[in-house]
């Protein structure tokens, strides 16, 4: 996955520009050293060598398979397989969709939703923070175990606890005497479901790695900053989220790619039989309607190269403007 | 998740083009057709796997040089895995077919004519189900089982409302007025669930009223058909005129047949398939009567069924050919009967299903043989009703009003249809 290693390669780059002005601190002895040595290729093919185990399963099952579905894109399949060149025919096919414009704003829609639980999990973990001893290990445990469950697991409960009639959800708000609407089955409510357990099942990742962060903050920062009289709420925003913006880079970045690719609860928590399903297609399930449902892989091809090249875009994007807003240490 | 589904994608054709691999070399080792045979053969129903099991033993006591290996595939992954084997040449030497699906692999030429095999008979099936797996006067399949839809209801409500128990004489309006009487709300009861549902329900009704989803030559759509409309809006009214069945967000949210076997709803139409559902339900007392007929008198359910075929590229037609002419046979038949699980296909042996299940009136589901019509498929039937229950869903969500509903079916499916 491009994106758990870009934030790695992002502080590498800001380690790399920092160097420099660490320079005497280093040791000389590497820029004496001819390039091409014969100890440096051969530290150089150890090197791929050990790679070579992880870049081949890349290649093969990641690699290949994009170059074969930019390919595929620009071709016509037959149901039983057969390809001809039809240059950019899905393409425009794509865009002239009626469905389209709906399907884009569902995704963006959900996407922002989710990242609205990025906050959430800075204070989840946060508060988490302060819990110490045998309660602390048991509160990751239950915020995590969202994460680890089956997607299909989760959608099949979460439709139960949405159910309009019978789910628990509607029977809490009735005894607060509102009367809940149809979560599931109604496509004005159906994205901020979804949303809602997308929030509900990153939670407990985005929280691990948040608390990892506020770990490496320097209890000393704390300490002097109330010694000049910080008070809590200072400290929180004048030095715990600006040490904690790398971890909030990497979640945000991990979570518009999440968001953005999200499929899997429109087919199952709301089902293919569903009023609200036309209301409430994403980009990826139309990629799946297209590939699995009406055979046309041509077609589902170019909505995956262009969605991959949205991906792209959007992730370059945030390594541009994270230069303004991160810190690294 | 939309990067996992590419690579399990991949590895799915991957593990595929092994196991094709592997099967052909199998194939080559038994070329000469005196030596010995192993056939695959595809199925997707666990519930059936035994009965499946015996009757392949039994081929194999009667036929000891062909060997049959069933091949289980879960119905969610069946027809993905069958389309991708057969585009590289590797589907099961014999496999189940679908009416929704006949069209597309006898068209595209994956199967074999049964029709050119010698001894080949298609007398014992009823003829709807013949119909069905031919195409351009040939048949590709052997009738395995069918299913019709029946009306079913529950006795308790019927009893605790004074209503009459469904029969066979009854006509849309008895089932209007008995919903009417059995539904109340306060306890939470409806009268009818009326889903958009369209074997069992809209189908269904657009027969009665005398019209059809789609032409007997597959060419044209009935959805435009003013009699079709009736049998549309009769459905739909006992959702927004009548307000006598669940809403459509509420039959989403919770599924009509478990609302039936719930004790929710008093009528529900529905297939012999789900009948092991409501057996199991407990506290159900639930019964099952023909389907009402029209306002002209018209009765009508459309039949569906399954079918044995043979795949093209198999390599050994001959023994394939053997294995589905016993699967026709009345004994291959009489082992599903006794199952209970399906409908055999071969006349006469409905009786013992009927038996298999002797509380309810399983007699209503085979009585309507003779007004059943083959369900509604073409060349391509996917391509049309992927669209058409997208439409329904929206008129039933009351998104669309019926009118523009059905034309737009109506355009989509004739669109489609004048590519086949």
């Amino acid at each position: 996955m491009s994106a758990t290693e870009s934030p790695s390669v992002a502080a590498g780059k800001a380690a790399a520009g920092a160097g420099p002005e660490r320079g005497p601190a280093r040791r000389p002895v590497a820029a004496r050293r001819p390039r091409f040595s014969k100890a440096h290729m051969k530290e150089w093919a150890w090197g791929y060598a050990m790679i070579a185990p992880l870049f081949l399963g890349l290649s093969l099952f990641y690699l290949w398979p994009i170059v074969q579905s930019a390919y595929f894109s620009f071709t016509s399949w037959g149901v039983f397989g057969g390809r001809q060149w039809v240059g950019l025919k899905n393409y425009s096919s794509f865009m002239s969709d009626p469905q389209l414009p709906r399907a884009a704003w569902n995704t963006v829609k959900y996407s922002l939703i989710v990242l609205v639980g990025i906050p959430l999990s800075i204070v989840f973990a946060a508060l988490m923070n302060q819990v110490s001893g045998k309660y602390a290990s048991l509160y990751r445990i239950l915020y995590f175990i969202p994460v680890v469950t089956m997607p299909a697991a989760v959608a099949m409960i979460w439709r139960w606890l949405y159910n309009g009639d019978y789910g628990l959800i509607n029977y809490l708000l009735s005894l607060i005497g509102i009367h809940g609407p149809h979560w599931v089955s109604d496509d004005r409510y159906t994205v901020w479901a979804m949303g809602l357990v997308g929030i509900w099942s990153s939670l407990g990742y985005n929280m691990i790695i948040f608390a990892a962060g506020l770990k490496n903050i320097p209890r000393q920062y704390y300490e002097a900053s109330s010694l000049d009289g910080a008070g809590r709420v200072r400290q929180f925003f004048s030095i715990t989220l600006p040490l904690l913006s790398p971890s909030i880079f990497f979640v945000s970045v991990l979570s518009v790619i999440g968001g953005l690719q999200m499929f899997d609860m429109v087919l199952l928590m709301l089902g293919k039989a569903n009023p609200a399903l036309a209301g409430s297609k994403t980009i990826a399930y139309l990629f799946y309607e297209d590939a699995f449902v009406t055979g046309n892989q041509g077609l589902a091809a170019a909505i995956a190269v262009v969605l991959t090249l949205v991906l792209l875009v959007l992730t370059a994007l945030q390594f541009r403007l994270q230069k303004r807003w991160v810190h690294y240490g | 998740m939309f990067r996992k589904v590419l690579v399990l994608a991949v590895g799915g054709a991957l593990a595929l083009a092994a196991t094709g691999c592997s099967s052909s070399k199998s194939a080559s080792a038994g070329k000469a057709e005196t030596g010995p045979v192993t056939l695959t053969y595809g199925i997707w129903d666990p519930k059936q796997k035994p009965a499946m099991q015996e009757i392949a033993d039994a081929f194999h006591a009667s036929h000891p040089n062909i060997t049959i290996n069933i091949q289980l595939t879960p119905n969610a992954d069946y027809w993905t895995k069958l389309q991708t084997a057969a585009a590289s040449g590797t589907a099961p030497d014999v496999f189940w077919m679908s009416t929704t699906r006949i069209g597309l692999y006898a068209g595209q030429k994956q199967l074999l004519s049964l029709s050119d095999k010698p001894g080949f008979d298609n007398s014992p099936f009823p003829k709807s189900l013949n119909d069905v797996y031919t195409l351009d006067g040939k048949q590709y399949g052997m009738p395995k089982d069918f299913d019709t839809v029946g009306l079913w209801y529950n006795k308790k409500l019927f009893d605790a409302a004074g209503v009459k128990y469904p029969t066979a004489a009854w006509t849309w309006q008895d089932v209007i007025s008995a919903a009417q009487k059995l539904n109340d709300p306060g306890k939470g009861v409806w009268g009818i669930a009326s889903p958009d549902w369209t074997q069992e329900n809209l189908y269904n009704t657009m027969l009665q009223a005398g019209g059809q989803a789609i032409t007997p030559d597959h060419k044209k759509s009935g959805f435009d058909d003013p009699k079709s409309l009736a049998g549309l809006q009769y459905a739909l009214d006992f959702v927004t005129k009548y307000h006598v069945s669940p809403t459509a967000q509420q039959m989403t949210d919770t599924q009509p047949d478990q609302l039936f076997a719930s004790g929710k709803v008093a009528m529900f139409a529905d297939g012999d398939y789900d009948m092991p559902e409501y057996k199991a339900a407990a506290g159900l007392d639930a019964d099952v009567a023909p389907l009402p007929a029209g306002p002209d008198g018209k009765k009508g359910t459309v039949i569906n069924g399954l079918a044995n075929v043979i795949y093209a590229k198999t390599k050994h037609a001959q023994a394939a050919w053997e294995f589905v002419k016993y699967l026709g046979t009345k004994d291959a038949n009489e082992v599903q009967a006794k199952t209970g699980t399906v409908i055999p296909a071969y006349n006469g042996l409905s009786a013992t299903w009927v038996a298999s299940t002797p509380q309810y009136h399983l007699q209503s589901f085979i009585d309507q043989l003779d007004v059943a019509v083959p369900y509604p498929v073409s060349k391509n039937t996917a391509a049309w009703t992927t669209p058409m229950q997208t439409t329904l869903d929206q008129i039933w969500g009351g998104k669309l009003d019926l009118q523009t509903g059905a034309k737009q079916i109506a355009d989509q499916m004739n669109a489609s249809l004048a590519k086949e």
